[in-house]
Formats: C-alpha cells, structure tokens, sequence
C-alpha cells in the first residue's frame, strides 16, 4: 500500500532537498521559465504557488516569510512586485508544466516549468536572445573575413621579400 | 536441490513466450508540423506544444 507517501524525496535528504526546491523556486520567479525534470517540477509546484500567495497578502510578515525561503532579494521582490499581482482572481494553479522529450545522456524526463500570463516576456526574452546570437555571428564572419584577408596580405608580403 | 522432472517440449516454450513482445508506441500527430510525436508531449521537430510553447529549436542552417 502507498499510503501516507505523497510527495517526492528526490533521493535527497532534507536539508539537500529543501536546498534544491529553494534554488528551483528562486530561479522560476527570476526566469519565468525553467527547464528541469518532471518529478522537480511536479515537486516545486506546491512551493511556488505557497510563495505566490506570501505574495498576494504583500503585508511586511508576508515579506520576511518569502524572504526567508527565497535565494535572493530580487525575487522576493520580483515576488510581490510584478508576479503576484498578475494572479489576483486565481486561486492556485498558477504554473504550466509541459513535458518536453527525453534527455541524451541519462535519458532523464524533461520537463518546462512556466508561470502563467508570462508568455509575453518570455517571447522578449527569446527575441533578445535570437537577436544577440545572430549579432554575434555577424561578428564571428567579419571577424574570419578580416583575419583571412590578413593572412593573404602577410602572404603576399612574404612572396615579395623572396623575391627580392 | 529441486530438479525439473519431464521434459520441458520446445512447444511449451515457444506458448510461453508467445506473450512476450514489446508493443509499439502510440504516436499522435502534431496540429503544427504534422510530423508523429508522443501525446502531450512538446512537439521535438518543431517545439510546440498547444498552439505555442516553442522549445527554442535551432534553425536550419543552410
Ligand atoms: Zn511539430
């Protein structure tokens, strides 16, 4: 019988464990979205959602709670600032799990962990990101571009010196 | 020690065995790509999942 065994150990024990869904609670409220195995993210869903409603009180006590289950000032803030007020007329349910495939290398169950109502800045993110990478290997062609020039000339130098 | 006492046929064997097989894994098709992907799971040719939720996949470089 599986009585009395709701909810997951990670095959950590309790101070390992409490660290890991600190770190994944902080990061999801820093990054809106996080990529980590299902059974973390079926396990961090409750913890969230705890911190969303510390959040929805938003009184000074409210605060300090978050504050001391959080990693880092910016997410309490982020917390009470901008992610909470979104969930005003929801109770619960405020994250998106979707499962994605199966990791190369320990053929581990991925998962993407989402607050809600946070597609837009995600998109940003993503466009920002995009942008960034094609900027970048703009710079990596004009870069080799430069340096092959640069071999040719030294090349053509060289010839000339033998020459003489 | 215990040990078989008749002779154990190749038939009954082969009946044993007539159950084990794998069995094929049901795929469904992605509403963006049309390509076969596992149910309610993101799409990995194209990375959607319900009309959006884009893994960010890498584009064809060509
Ligand atoms: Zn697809």
């Amino acid at each position: 019988m599986r009585h009395r065994r709701a909810g997951w150990k990670l095959g950590r024990n309790t101070e390992h464990r409490r660290a890991l869904l600190r770190n994944l609670v902080t990061s999801l409220i820093v990054e809106e979205r996080i990529e980590t195995t299902l059974t973390k993210a079926k396990a961090m869903r409750p913890h969230v959602e705890k911190m969303i409603t510390l959040g929805k009180r938003g009184d000074v006590a409210a605060r300090r709670l978050a504050a001391a289950y959080l990693m880092t000032r910016d997410a309490v803030d982020k917390l009470f600032d901008t992610i909470s007020p979104r969930y005003g007329d929801r109770d619960g349910g405020y994250l998106r799990i979707v499962h994605g495939g199966f990791r190369q290398g320990d053929g581990g169950d991925i998962a993407f962990v989402e607050l809600l109502g946070s597609e837009k800045t995600l998109d940003e993110k993503r466009q920002k990101r995009a942008e960034l990478r094609t900027k970048r290997a703009e710079e990596n062609r004009k870069a080799m571009e430069s340096a092959e020039a640069e071999n040719k000339q030294a090349a053509e130098t060289e010839a000339a010196i033998e020459e003489k | 020690m215990p040990n078989p006492k008749r002779r154990h046929s190749q038939a009954r064997t082969s009946k044993r065995r007539s159950h084990d097989h794998l069995t094929a894994v049901s795929l469904s098709e992605c509403p963006n790509c049309h390509e076969r992907k596992l149910p309610h799971r993101a799409c990995p040719k194209c990375g959607y999942y319900k009309g959006r939720e884009v893994i960010a996949m890498k584009e064809e470089t060509s």
